[in-house]
C-alpha cells in the first residue's frame, strides 16, 4: 500500500458557456478503494470524470492521478487509467475479439499478446461464446462487460466507471457489482459515478454527493444514510383528521417528528432502525388510529438530496445540460421496497 | 486477420502481472509516443477502417456509381457541343472525371471521420495513451482503396464508351497512381474540416462549397481557352487543373510533364498545412 492517492483534485472547474458544470470540486480517492460519485442526471458527475480521465480540459483547479498532473502530462495519465464510458466505448462494427485485439495493439501489445489477452478477458467476463459476434448484436449487459474488459487490457491501477449499471436489469447489475468488487480485490482503485444510492451503498467505500456541479457531502455510505435516517416508514391514514393524533403518537414512541406529505393523511416517519416500524404501528392501533396502507422504504437518492440540499434530485435533472455527453432519461430511484422485504432484512 | 500488422511491433513488454503497485506503474509510463508506436497504431486504425469498409459495402455506392454515371452523362451531354462528337470529347473528359471523383471521395473521408468521432468508441481512443495522429491517418490509409476504385472505374467506364488512352497501360497506371496520391494528400484538408465541423452533415455542406467551384472552374470539363480571360487565369492556378493536365498528359500521351510536379507540390503543401492543423484540432476537442 502506498501513501500516494489515486486521485487528488482541488478546485476543479469546468465551464460550458455560462454554466459551471463542475464548480470548485475537491476530491481525494485513496489507493485500493471504490469511490462513488453520487448525483442525479446533469449534476456534473460525467463531466468531472471526463476531466480526470483527460477527455475534457480542466478550466480551473488541478488534478493528479497517482501524483501525475492531468493537465500537464495527459499522456502519462492515460497509461495509468482505464475508462469505461456511460455509452459503450467499443466499436459496433467489430466483433468482441477484434475490439479487444485492436485496443491491445493500440496500447503496444504484440499481435499475438493482444490476441491471447483478448481471449483471457473474454473468458473472464463470460463472453467466450460471443467472441466472434459483432457488438451491434450484443445485449446491454454484454456491451458493458466487454467495455469493462477493454479497460483492463493493460491492467491500469485506476479504473473510471461512468454509471456502470444504468439501464441494466437487476441480475446483470448484480453480476457487474461482483466484477467491480473483484477488480478492487486485484489491487485496482475504482472511481465510479452512479445515480443510485443503493449502488453506492453496495460498492463504495466512500462516496461524495454532487449537485449542480458542487460537492454537497462526502463520507461513507453509512454516514450519508444516517443523515436522512436508515429508512422511512410511510403511513397512509384512513381518515386525514387523525393526522395530528398520529404525529403525537410517533413523537411519543420514537421521539421524532413525523413529516406530513402534501397528500392529506400521509405521514413519513424517519426510522433509525427499520424494526421500530412495528412499535409505531402497535402504538397507533392502541390509539385507535386507522391505517389505510403502510410501507417501509430505504431513503432514496431523492430523500438524501432533500436532506442535503433542501431540494429534490429532479431539480438538477431539469437543469439538464450539465452532462454534455448526453442524458439518460430520468429514472425512478430503484430503492423503494415494500414492507415485506424490509422486515425480512 | 492481422498478418500485415503482426510483424510490426515495438519492443514492449506484455501486460504487467499485477496492478497493485501504482508507483511502479507511474515509473513505467512514457512521456510520449515513439515513432514506431505511431506507425503501429496508424496501421491498427487502418485495419479497423478496412474491416468497417468490408462490413458496410454500401458506403462504396457513391465511389462506384459516380464515375459510371458522370462519365456517361457528361460524355453524351457535352461531347457534341465541346468537341464535336462524344468520341473526341473522351480524352478531354476522362481525366477531368477522375479528378472530380477522387476529390468527391476525399469529401467522404471527412464526413466519415466526423461520423466516427461522434461514436462512443472515440472516447476510448482519446483515453488511450496513443498517438493523436493515428485515428486520423489510419482511415486515410484505408481510403486509398476508395481512390483506387474511383480512378480505375472511371477509366474502365471511359474505355467502355470508346476511350482509347494514347499513353498505353503505363500511362494510365501512372495517371491512376497520381490521382490516388493527390486524393490522399487533398483528403487532409477534408479531414481537418471533419475535425472542426459540428456534424457530418455540415462537413458535407462545407466540402461541397469548396469542391464545386474547384472542379468546375478548372479545365476538367472544357478547354480553358474557351473561358473569359479572368476565369482562364484562375483555372491556371487552380490545383485541380494541374491534376487534370498531368493525368491527361500521362494517360493520353504517356509523358511526364511539369504538371505532375505542380500537382505533387500542391499535394505536399496541403499535407504540410492540414496534417498539423487536423491533429491540433483533434487534440483540442478533448
Amino acid at each position: 500500500m502506498t501513501a500516494l492517492p489515486a486521485v487528488q483534485a482541488s478546485g476543479l472547474v469546468k465551464r460550458f458557456g455560462d454554466l459551471r458544470a463542475v464548480d470548485q470540486i475537491d476530491l481525494e480517492v485513496r489507493h485500493g478503494e471504490i469511490f462513488g460519485v453520487l448525483g442525479p442526471n446533469g449534476a456534473g458527475k460525467t463531466t468531472m470524470l471526463k476531466m480526470l480521465a483527460t477527455l475534457l480540459t480542466i478550466d480551473g483547479g488541478r488534478a493528479e492521478i497517482f501524483g501525475v498532473d492531468v493537465a500537464a502530462e495527459p499522456h502519462r495519465v492515460r497509461q495509468l487509467i482505464g475508462v469505461t464510458g456511460q455509452y459503450a466505448s467499443v466499436d459496433e462494427d467489430l466483433s468482441a475479439t477484434e475490439n479487444l485485439w485492436l485496443f491491445g495493439r493500440l496500447q503496444g501489445l504484440r499481435s499475438a499478446d493482444a490476441r491471447s489477452t483478448a481471449r483471457r478477458l473474454l473468458a473472464q467476463f463470460g463472453l467466450e461464446e460471443a467472441a466472434d459476434r459483432r457488438i451491434s448484436e450484443f445485449s446491454g449487459g454484454m456491451r458493458r462487460r466487454l467495455d469493462l474488459a477493454a479497460s483492463l487490457i493493460t491492467r491500469p491501477p485506476l479504473i473510471f466507471l461512468d454509471e456502470p449499471t444504468t439501464g441494466l436489469d437487476p441480475r446483470t447489475r448484480g453480476q457487474m457489482w461482483d466484477t467491480i468488487r473483484e477488480l478492487v480485490s486485484d489491487g485496482c482503485t475504482v472511481l465510479l459515478t452512479t445515480q443510485y444510492l443503493d449502488e453506492a451503498d453496495q460498492l463504495a467505500d466512500r462516496v461524495c454527493v454532487i449537485d449542480h456541479g458542487r460537492k454537497v457531502a462526502e463520507g461513507t455510505p453509512d454516514a450519508l444514510k444516517t443523515q436522512v435516517g436508515d429508512s422511512t416508514l410511510q403511513l397512509e391514514l384512513a381518515t386525514g383528521a387523525d393526522a395530528a393524533l398520529a404525529r403525537a403518537v410517533v413523537l411519543r414512541v420514537l421521539g421524532e417528528e413525523a413529516v406530513s406529505t402534501p397528500e392529506s393523511g400521509r405521514l413519513n416517519v424517519p426510522l433509525d432502525i427499520a424494526d421500530r416500524a412495528a412499535d409505531v404501528l402497535i402504538a397507533l392501533r392502541e390509539a385507535n388510529v386507522a391505517i389505510a396502507s403502510v410501507s417501509v422504504a430505504k431513503p432514496s437518492l431523492d430523500e438524501v438530496f432533500l436532506a442535503l440540499t433542501g431540494h429534490g434530485a429532479e431539480d438538477a435533472a431539469d437543469a439538464g445540460s450539465g452532462d454534455p455527453a448526453g442524458i439518460v432519461p430520468g429514472q425512478d430511484t430503484p430503492s423503494r421496497a415494500g414492507i415485506s422485504t424490509e422486515v425480512a432484512r | 486477420m492481422n498478418t500485415v500488422l503482426a510483424e510490426r511491433t515495438a519492443g514492449r513488454p506484455g501486460p504487467p502481472a499485477s496492478a497493485t503497485d501504482p508507483a511502479a506503474a507511474v515509473a513505467r509510463t512514457r512521456a510520449r509516443v515513439s515513432l514506431g508506436d505511431t506507425v503501429t497504431q496508424t496501421l491498427a486504425m487502418a485495419w479497423r477502417a478496412l474491416k468497417k469498409m468490408r462490413r458496410n459495402p454500401e458506403q462504396f455506392f457513391d465511389v462506384a456509381l459516380q464515375p459510371l454515371l458522370f462519365t456517361a452523362m457528361f460524355a453524351y451531354v457535352f461531347g457534341g457541343a465541346i468537341s464535336g462528337d462524344v468520341h473526341s470529347y473522351l480524352p478531354l473528359l476522362i481525366p477531368g472525371i477522375v479528378a472530380q471523383t477522387v476529390l468527391t471521395t476525399c469529401m467522404a473521408t471527412g464526413t466519415q471521420l466526423r461520423e466516427d468521432m461522434d461514436k462512443g468508441v472515440f472516447d476510448r481512443f482519446r483515453s488511450l495513451p496513443m498517438s493523436r495522429i493515428a485515428p486520423l491517418a489510419g482511415p486515410m490509409i484505408a481510403d486509398l482503396v476508395r481512390y483506387l476504385l474511383a480512378a480505375t472505374l472511371t477509366y474502365l467506364m471511359g474505355m467502355a464508351l470508346g476511350y482509347r488512352p494514347g499513353g498505353g497501360v503505363l500511362g494510365v497506371l501512372g495517371a491512376i497512381v497520381l490521382a490516388v496520391l493527390t486524393g490522399w494528400a487533398i483528403a487532409w484538408a477534408f479531414t481537418w474540416i471533419g475535425t472542426i465541423a459540428k456534424s457530418a452533415r455540415s462537413v458535407q455542406g462545407i466540402s461541397m462549397m469548396i469542391l464545386f467551384p474547384l472542379t468546375f472552374l478548372s479545365n476538367a470539363f472544357v478547354p480553358a481557352k474557351t473561358l473569359p480571360g479572368w476565369l482562364e487565369a484562375f483555372t491556371k492556378v487552380n490545383p485541380v487543373s494541374h491534376l487534370v493536365s498531368a493525368t491527361r498528359d500521362l494517360a493520353n500521351n504517356g509523358v511526364l510533364t511539369g504538371q505532375v510536379g505542380w500537382t505533387l507540390l500542391t499535394g505536399l503543401v496541403v499535407v504540410v498545412v492540414f496534417m498539423p492543423l487536423s491533429v491540433a484540432s483533434y487534440k483540442r476537442q478533448l
